[in-house]
């Protein structure tokens, strides 16, 4: 964000090294495709860049309504981008409704680029308007470009014989040809993804390519004074190699099938639909060719209890969903850690309680992942950073559930699963086998099925294997043969050897993600929180606070050295998009004075905040703020009308 | 695809060396018998042979069974049997559930193993009360079962498992009772279809609902009231002087008597085990007016859900390379090289 960030009033006049832009439109107005078009042109150019779709619940919500607005921001840049950006330097607003929604995210001296044709009487009375913003003085501290794409678009699309609804179908692809011009992208990659998707319908594709140039055509053409200037963002400085955008749900995917392989095993995924989680469930619904299985099961129950029936029978179970469905599946998590099968548990969180906000992001999960169980069921847990982080993180994940043979939970959220970000590819051949082990024959003279070796773990032992016949189930059993066995002696064992096998998962020491190993302030996150944690430190260090970003992977067990680095720092902050789970962990494994800083808004932090928040720590620094911290108040908006 | 060795084994071979924990006197140690008695006849290989079950006295079962056993957590057995013949098609599954874990906590798995079709012997003990629990109501209780949770008597319709599991798309219902010597091919018979095969099995809790089945189970005039149904054979019962035929006024079933064993002159339907409707007539037919059909009322086999999956997979992966490196560097990619950056 840097220059466009922090002096919004250079933005008019000289080019940022970083950029924000949202797209906000009716949810049937095509506005995350437009976003995901953008940022895919965006990623070719060479910038660095962030991305957050934010969209309703409902799939058409009604035409021109609050609640109906998707949203689809971008941050990009020459230089290293962490977050989709706290505010817009540009909006883009196909109707009242967006506007409305989004303006007040908007940074003063923004850019408001509107289509008049959608700005009817009609709608903006859907929109609350009793004005049309666009004809009074209400956006004077904007700039304000309004023109009719509406119209420009029918004409655009005019030769290919449309109808009038079919044609303003293509108004997206307006708008991207403008967006294209103003940032001086090229058109051929939308070009050859419109024909590839309209492959059948060229008619389709050729009038959606006629819109995108007509848009183009009139940024490049119109004789515009002010704010439509182009804008140049040259190329980030990035490690040489082969680089792609992906998406969180597309990294769980593909690492769990590089985990899968890892294990030399065939990967069974039992999943059930459920936002923002069944992604995953697509991805992997078409990868059959590396030994995947996907199986849609009759609810979440089914579908976590087919995973365990598959890792008994030999293969690397996976089960997928957010909040409300782990909540349905906790009880056979709770069998896949007495019968000590190998599992990995995929959770996109969401907002909660119940239902809560499905298509809004939230890391109220944690408690849920780390105790949330039946009885003293311990449980090793992961959490995601980033999209791209998502892949190591679900390989890392098939390792300790094969090599401890136990069910593991991997957190992601609802932020992860659908921002995308520029990859850099890795080589699968980079990565250490850990292939899985199966008993074959006795190790002693007698059958001993829950026998553990040396990290706590039990045999893994395939029905079919000849001599080999043994009974689990989930009432306890003797600590070697299996046997059911109620015995006082033997439950306490079984509880204190399941305790200690995951206790002593091998964790790599936590590292400073940024900073000094000790100092006045460690700002500690997990899970997404991650970029705007980042750019909030990096901002405060060079405003010359002792600030430290320590971003933890592994929530449960804890990385052994971490109570040590935390009692280096004289605070320590944790900012959680939760009402302080993580502060809670922290506090009771390491006696630390650990401070919540929560938000539940359904939107990510923005760097603005945590800033203000750090700066309470360092008030006697020249340029830093200090003062009171006002969280939650520049947050992203979300419509106000009901939304289920 | 299942069991393609057959083993030589015996009663004892299927014996394990825990201790049985059911009460003196249950029907289900009965069933354990004839269940060990029909695996060797079937030539089942103990290491190929999974029993599956959920939560209740009939879920203690593969404790019992000298093979494979996964004791899982309640209604939810056909999920994880769903998952570990989707892991392994050649394994050969016994799923074990009751009254209450499938039908009641369970019913939605067991609908949704019955109408996948996957292969595997599904056997319900059905002894119409809750016995782990100590004596509820069961969801295929008897209306007015008088019980701790029902002192003054149930009022709920009892749901009856056979017809639940034709309607569920079941292509074999199968039904028995504990003590029948008939069991073990009415087992056998389930193991020889291949998909899922719906056995009900009538079994008499000796502690909460003692000899409740005696109407037709108990040995004293049985022959009145049992029909066992035999695959091309008349469906004749009371040693052949009474038979079932079809009222073509009502579109039902009626009993006919049958003189000097001439049965066609009297009607009586022959039974075809592939006809979905005379299976649905003998399943709802009512017990008193009508004997209790027994046997194998429905066999019709359809292709099985793992064999869909399995070829599935291999369709789609015909021709097409695993090549996770290529994978990972799929869809719009751009290099890096030095500072210049150029779309691929």
């Amino acid at each position: 964000m840097a220059t466009a960030a922090t002096t919004p009033q250079d933005s008019a006049s000289s080019t940022p090294d970083a950029i924000v832009v949202r797209f906000a439109g009716d949810s049937g107005d095509g506005m995350q495709l437009t976003g995901g078009q953008f940022t895919l042109s965006t990623a070719l150019a060479g910038n660095d860049l962030a991305t957050f779709p934010d969209f309703p619940a409902e799939i058409r919500a009604p035409q021109g309504t609050l609640f109906g607005v998707s949203a689809f921001q971008i941050n990009f840049g020459s230089r290293q981008i962490n977050t989709a950006g706290d505010a817009p330097d540009v909006l883009v607003a196909m109707n009242p409704a967006a506007l409305k929604v989004n303006l007040a995210a908007l940074k003063p001296g923004g850019l408001i680029i509107a289509d008049t044709g959608a700005f009817t009487k009609r709608n903006l009375d859907k929109a609350h308007y009793e004005a049309n913003p666009l004809e009074d003085d209400s956006l004077a501290k904007y700039d304000v470009l309004a023109f009719d794409i509406s119209e420009k678009t029918i004409e655009a699309v005019k030769p290919f014989g449309l109808g009038n609804k079919d044609a303003l179908r293509s108004k997206n692809m307006w708008t991207l040809g403008l967006a294209l011009w103003m940032f001086g992208r090229s058109r051929q990659p939308i070009h050859d993804w419109l024909k590839a998707k309209f492959k059948s319908k060229p008619d389709i594709a050729d009038a959606n390519i006629a819109a995108l140039d007509a848009g183009h055509a009139f940024g490049e053409t119109a004789e515009l004074s002010g704010p439509m200037r182009q804008m140049e963002m040259p190329p980030v400085q990035s490690e040489p190699g082969l680089y792609r955008t992906i998406t969180g749900a597309e990294a769980v995917s593909l690492g769990l099938v590089a985990g899968a392989q890892l294990a030399e095993l065939p990967m069974f995924f039992g999943g059930y639909p459920i936002t923002p989680a069944s992604a995953i469930l697509h991805h992997l619904a078409r990868l059959k060719e590396y030994g995947v299985t996907t199986f849609q099961a009759e609810d979440e129950i089914a579908a976590i209890c087919a995973a365990i029936g598959a890792s008994y029978a030999g293969q690397l179970g996976v089960t997928s969903s957010s909040g409300p469905g782990i909540a349905l599946k906790t009880e056979a998590i709770g069998l896949g850690i007495m019968t000590e099968l190998p599992l990995v548990i995929v959770n996109s969180q969401r907002g909660g309680p119940s239902t809560g906000l499905p298509t809004k992001t939230e890391q109220s999960d944690l408690y849920q992942a780390v105790y949330g169980r039946n009885g003293d069921a311990p449980m090793p847990v992961i959490a995601a950073r980033s999209p791209s982080d998502a892949f190591e993180v679900a390989i890392e994940a098939c390792r300790i559930a094969t090599e401890y043979m136990t069910p593991v939970m991997l957190l992601t959220d609802g932020y992860i699963a659908n921002a995308a970000e520029p990859w850099k590819v890795p080589n699968p051949a980079d990565f250490t086998p850990f292939p899985a082990q199966f008993l074959t024959e006795p190790r002693g003279e007698q059958l001993l099925p829950y026998k553990r070796n040396e990290k706590g773990a039990r045999p893994w032992i395939k029905p079919g294997t000849p001599g080999m016949m043994h009974r689990i189930g989930g009432i306890e059993k003797h600590e070697e043969t299996g046997n059911i066995d109620y015995s006082p002696d033997n439950h306490q064992r079984m509880t204190d050897l399941r305790k200690a096998k995951v206790e002593n998962i091998a964790v790599p020491d936590q590292e400073v993600a940024l900073g000094e190993t000790s100092g006045t302030l460690a700002v500690v996150g997990w899970g997404s929180t991650y970029g705007p944690i980042h750019q909030a430190v990096r901002r405060s260090i060079a405003k010359g606070c002792s600030v430290s970003h320590i971003h933890v992977r592994h929530i449960w067990p804890l990385p052994k050295n971490l109570g040590e680095l935390l009692k280096a720092f004289d605070h320590v902050l944790v900012p959680e998009m939760n009402t302080g789970q993580f502060k809670t962990v922290l506090r009771d494994q390491f006696l630390v004075d650990a401070q919540p800083l929560t938000k539940t808004s359904g939107q990510p932090f923005q760097i603005a905040e945590l800033e203000a928040a750090i700066a309470k720590y360092f008030d006697g620094i020249e340029g830093n703020e200090g003062g009171e911290v006002a969280v939650n108040n520049q947050q992203l908006p979300s419509p106000l009308a009901e939304n289920d | 695809m299942n069991a393609p060795v057959t083993i030589e084994t015996t009663l004892k071979d299927w014996e394990t060396d825990q201790e049985v924990r059911w009460c003196p006197g249950c029907g289900d140690y009965a069933i354990l018998k004839a269940v060990q008695r029909t695996l060797p006849q079937l030539g089942a290989d103990p290491a190929n042979t999974v029993f599956i079950s959920g939560i209740g006295c009939s879920s203690r079962f593969p404790y019992y069974i000298e093979s494979y056993g996964f004791h899982t957590i309640h209604g939810r057995a056909p999920a994880f049997a769903t998952g570990a013949k989707l892991a392994n098609p050649d394994l050969d599954i016994w799923l074990v559930t009751g009254d209450g874990d499938g039908l009641s906590i369970g019913g939605n798995h067991l609908m949704h193993v019955l109408r996948r079709n996957v292969n595997m012997q599904i056997m319900l003990f059905n002894n119409e009360i809750y016995g782990l629990t100590k004596g509820q109501a069961s969801p295929t209780s008897r209306e007015g079962t008088k019980s701790p949770s029902t002192p003054i008597g149930s009022y709920d319709h009892p749901a009856r498992p056979a017809a639940f599991a034709l309607g569920s798309g079941a292509r074999f219902i199968g039904r028995g009772f504990d003590v029948s010597k008939h069991l073990p091919d009415v087992l056998k018979a389930a193991h020889a279809h291949k998909g899922a095969a719906f056995i009900e099995i009538f079994q008499n809790c000796i502690v909460y609902n003692k000899d409740v089945f005696d109407d037709f189970a108990a040995p004293k005039g049985a022959e009145d009231r049992q029909l066992w149904l035999e695959n091309g054979k008349p469906m004749l019962f009371a040693k052949d002087t009474n038979g079932l035929a079809l009222n073509r006024e009502t579109l039902g079933l009626e009993v006919v008597d049958v003189v000097d064993g001439d049965w066609e002159s009297a009607g009586v339907i022959v039974h075809d085990v592939t006809n979905r409707s005379v299976a649905h007539m003998l399943i709802e037919m009512p017990f008193g007016p009508f004997p209790m059909a027994l046997g194998v009322l429905y066999d019709d086999p359809r292709p099985t859900f793992e064999d869909a999956v399995t070829e599935e997979r291999e369709r789609a992966s015909a021709g097409k390379e695993a090549n996770l490196a290529k994978l990972l560097g799929t869809g719009q990619t751009w290099t890096v090289s030095g500072t210049a950056q150029d779309p691929v």
